[in-house]
C-alpha cells in the first residue's frame, strides 16, 4: 500500500512547441505562444488572442499517422501521449499490466461542431462520422487503442483539474498494485464552444494574459496535451535509464463555494495544497517551485493567491504561471504544468511568469519574472482548479 | 478490509425511487426511448436552485441525497461520480444557440452547467462537501471507473463513507442522433418483450443511481461490495471466461458459489451474442438475470 509511483517518460504539446525540448526551448528564450487566432473558424478571429498548437489538423495527422479527419482533441493526446510513452523507454511493456488514463472537458466537440452546423437546418442531415466520437472517453479509447494499451483505459473530466485528477487516479492504482505503469495526463483542443463560453463569462483577456498582475483581465485559452508515464518501485528497477522523480504527493480538494467561482478565502486551493504536502511528509519551506493555476483571472488569481499566502507566508518559494506561455490549455493545463514541473526537478530550472509588472494589492510576494537556471530544485508542487470546485495540487520530489 | 454498501438510491424509468416498493410491478414503454420516472424532486432541492437545473442535475442531486439520507449520513468522505454523456441538454443548448446566433450574444448558464463534474460539484455545493470529488466518463465504463475508485480510496484509507453514483440524461436531440447511429431499434417494442425478438438495436433509457460505501459493519448494510473488474476487447471468449474465472477466484470464489448472474444484455444481436454464448459454456448452470429492458440502454 505505501509502493512509490516514479515519473519515468513525459510528453507535451502546447502552444510553445510541438514536444518537450521544443516546449523547453521556448522557455529559454522567454517566447510564448499566444496569437491571433489562426486555425480556429470563429467571429473572434483577430478580436481575442489564443495560444494554438502551432500545426494544422493535417500536420498533426502526418506527425501522429493517422486520419486527418481525426479529432483535434485525439490528435494532440496521440502526440504528447507517443512523446512520453517512447521517452520512458520501458523495454517489454507488454509484459507489465499498463493502463492509460487520460483527461479531457468536451471530447471531441470540435467535430460535433461541425456536425450540428448542418444538424440543427435538418435533423436528418450532419455527417455521423463527425458526431460518433462526441464522448469524453471515444477521445482515450482511440489513443489507447492506438498504443497497444487494453489492460485498463478510463477518462476524467472535472473541468480545468482534469489531467491532474487522471494523475492522481493513475498514482492510486498503482498505489493498489493493480496497474505497474500508467500513462496519465490530459488533452484539449480548442473548440468555438469552450472560446464563446469562456467569452460569455467576460473572463478572456482581449490582450495577452497577465496572470498574477494587479492589472489583470482574463485568460487565454490554449490547447495541447500533456502526458505522464507513472511507474511502480518493481518496474523502476528495471529501467534502463534514471526516472525524472517520484510523486510524493497528491489532493483532491472541492471548493463548495460556487459552480465557477472560487472562494474569497481560497477554501479549496488551500485544501489541496495544505494535504498534498501533508500527504508528501513535506513543509512549505520544502517546496522550490509552485507552478501556479494562474489562469489570469481577476478572481482565481486572487483567490490562489490569498491561498498561497495561507499556507506559505511568511517565506515563499519562487512560483508562476506558465499559461503565460501556453494560454488555459483546460483539462489538458494540469498535465502539461505537471510536465513542466517534472522537468524543473530534472534540469533544475524556475520557469518565468511572462508580462508580470505590478504586484496584486492584497498579497506580500510576486510571481518569479526570470527564466532561471542551475537552481538547486527537490520538490515542486503544481496546481489545477477547476469549475465545479475542483482543485486538486500535485506534488513532485526528486529521489 | 471489508467494502459494504450502506444505502443505494436510483430514479429510473422503473418505480425505483423513494417510497415506491421497489421494482414490484415492472413498468411497460411501447416505444424505444424510456423515460426516467420524476420523484418530486422540491423534497430534496431548494426550489429556487431546481429551476435552473437541468434534468441530469436533479436526478443526480435527488438520487445523491436520497442515497445519504438512507444511510443516514451528512456529510461524505468523497463524491465520485461517472456519466458517459455528461450534461446533454446544456451542452446541447449552448451548442445550438451558439451555431443559430452566429457566436454573438450568447447566455452563460448552459455553458456552465455543461461540464461533466456539474452533478458531482452541485452535490458538493448543497453539502458544503470540501471532499474528494471527482467525474469519471468513459463511455459504458464510467460508472465502473468511479466505483474502482471509490474501492481504491477506501483501501487506502483516504477516504470513508464514500458517494458513488453514475447518471446520464437523454435528450430529444441525443436521442435523434443515437437513433440514427443505429443504436436503437427501428420501430416500437415493448420493453417487457425485448428479449423476444431477435433484432438490431436496443432500447434507450436515463436515469441516477447512488451508492454509499463504508467499511463499517452495520445492520442497515444492503451488502458486501467484494470487487469490481472490467477489462477491454477480449480476444475471444476462451480469455473472457479466464478472466471471469480469475477475478472470482481473487475473491475466493467459483461460478458454482454465484447464485445469480446479472447480465448487460440489451436485446441488440451483436451486443447479446456474447451472453448467449457464455449462457452455454461457462454460465450454463447459472441462475440469469437481465436489467436493460427495465431501464434501458444507458
Amino acid at each position: 500500500m505505501s509502493q512509490e509511483v516514479y515519473i519515468a517518460g513525459v510528453g507535451a504539446i502546447s502552444a510553445i512547441g510541438n514536444n518537450v525540448a521544443q516546449c523547453l526551448s521556448s522557455f529559454e528564450k522567454e517566447l510564448d505562444g499566444i496569437d491571433e487566432i489562426t486555425y480556429l473558424d470563429t467571429i473572434h478571429r483577430f478580436k481575442l488572442p489564443v495560444a494554438e498548437v502551432k500545426l494544422s489538423n493535417k500536420e498533426l495527422a502526418e506527425l501522429t499517422g493517422v486520419s486527418a479527419e481525426t479529432s483535434r482533441t485525439t490528435l494532440l493526446s496521440l502526440a504528447a501521449a507517443g512523446e512520453a510513452l517512447s521517452d520512458s523507454a520501458i523495454s517489454g511493456i507488454s509484459s507489465y499490466r499498463t493502463g492509460f488514463v487520460s483527461g479531457n472537458t468536451v471530447g471531441s466537440m470540435d467535430k460535433s461542431e461541425d456536425f450540428f452546423i448542418d444538424f440543427i437546418a435538418d435533423n436528418r442531415k450532419g455527417k455521423l462520422r463527425n458526431v460518433f466520437d462526441h464522448e469524453c472517453g471515444s477521445v482515450t479509447e482511440t489513443v489507447a487503442n492506438l498504443l497497444g494499451i487494453k489492460d485498463y483505459m478510463t477518462t476524467i473530466s472535472t473541468a480545468c483539474s482534469s489531467a491532474a485528477n487522471a494523475i492522481v487516479h493513475a498514482a492510486h492504482l498503482i498505489k493498489s498494485d493493480l496497474l505497474d505503469i500508467v500513462i496519465a495526463g490530459g488533452t484539449d483542443a480548442l473548440t468555438k464552444f469552450t472560446l464563446n463560453g469562456f467569452n460569455t463569462l467576460m473572463i478572456l483577456d482581449k490582450n495577452f494574459c497577465m496572470p498574477f498582475d494587479d492589472n489583470r483581465q482574463g485568460l487565454n485559452l490554449g490547447e495541447g496535451a500533456g502526458y505522464l508515464v507513472l511507474i511502480s518501485s518493481k518496474v523502476a528497477k528495471n529501467l534502463n535509464k534514471a526516472v525524472y522523480c517520484k510523486l510524493s504527493g497528491y489532493n483532491n480538494s472541492n471548493d463548495a463555494y460556487h459552480q465557477t467561482a472560487s472562494s474569497p478565502e481560497g477554501t479549496g486551493p488551500y485544501l489541496a495544497m495544505k494535504k498534498a504536502l501533508e500527504k508528501s511528509g513535506l513543509h512549505p519551506k520544502d517546496i522550490d517551485y509552485i507552478n501556479l493555476h494562474g489562469t489570469g483571472t481577476p478572481n482565481n488569481d486572487i483567490a490562489e493567491g490569498i491561498a498561497v499566502k495561507r499556507l506559505f507566508d511568511p517565506v515563499y518559494p519562487p512560483m508562476s504561471s506558465t499559461k503565460s506561455f501556453t494560454g488555459h490549455s483546460l483539462g489538458a493545463s494540469g498535465a502539461i504544468e505537471a510536465v513542466f514541473s517534472v522537468l524543473a526537478i530534472r534540469h533544475g530550472i524556475i520557469y518565468p511568469n511572462l508580462r508580470f509588472e505590478t504586484r496584486i494589492q492584497e498579497l506580500p510576494f510576486e510571481p518569479e519574472k526570470r527564466f532561471l537556471t542551475g537552481r538547486a530544485v527537490h520538490h515542486v508542487m503544481s496546481n489545477s482548479f477547476g469549475f465545479g470546485g475542483n482543485c486538486t495540487s500535485l506534488i513532485f520530489s526528486e529521489i | 478490509m471489508k467494502i459494504y454498501i450502506r444505502s443505494a438510491a436510483c430514479i429510473s424509468p422503473q418505480k425505483t425511487f423513494g417510497e415506491d416498493s421497489f421494482l414490484s410491478l415492472p413498468v411497460e414503454y411501447n416505444e424505444t426511448r424510456l423515460r426516467a420516472i420524476e420523484p418530486d424532486y422540491t423534497a430534496f432541492i431548494d426550489p429556487k436552485l431546481l429551476r435552473r437545473m437541468s434534468h441530469i442535475i436533479k436526478m443526480g442531486v435527488a438520487a445523491a441525497k436520497d442515497c445519504l439520507n438512507k444511510g443516514k449520513i451528512n456529510m461524505p468522505g468523497a463524491i465520485v461520480t461517472g456519466t458517459a454523456l455528461g450534461c446533454l441538454e446544456d451542452t446541447v443548448s449552448f451548442l445550438s444557440r451558439m451555431i443559430e446566433l452566429k457566436e454573438e450574444l450568447l447566455p452563460p448558464t448552459a455553458f456552465i452547467q455543461s461540464t461533466h463534474n456539474t452533478v458531482g460539484a452541485q452535490i458538493a455545493l448543497m453539502l458544503k462537501c470540501h471532499e474528494y470529488n471527482n467525474t469519471f466518463v468513459h463511455k459504458g465504463i464510467s460508472f465502473e471507473s468511479a466505483l474502482l475508485d471509490a474501492i481504491m480510496l477506501l483501501k487506502m484509507n483516504e477516504a470513508n463513507n464514500i458517494l458513488v453514483g453514475g447518471s446520464d440524461e437523454m435528450t430529444d436531440t441525443s436521442f435523434t442522433i443515437l437513433t440514427r447511429l443505429g443504436l436503437y431499434r427501428r420501430w416500437p417494442v415493448s420493453n417487457l418483450s425485448l428479449f423476444s425478438t431477435t433484432s438490431k438495436g436496443t432500447i434507450g433509457g436515463e436515469g441516477s443511481v447512488f451508492f454509499l460505501l463504508n467499511d463499517k459493519t452495520s445492520a442497515g448494510n444492503l451488502a458486501e461490495l467484494k470487487g469490481v473488474q472490467t477489462f477491454y476487447k477480449p480476444n475471444n471468449n476462451a480469455e473472457i471466461e479466464h478472466k471471469i474465472i480469475t477475478f472470482l477466484a481473487l475473491h475466493e470464489f467459483q461460478i458454482d458459489d454465484i447464485d445469480l448472474v446479472i447480465t448487460g444484455k440489451n436485446g441488440d444481436l451483436k451486443n447479446d451474442l456474447v451472453y448467449s454464448e457464455l449462457n452455454l459454456s461457462i454460465l450454463k448452470n447459472s441462475a440469469l438475470a437481465n436489467y436493460k429492458h427495465l431501464c434501458g440502454e444507458y
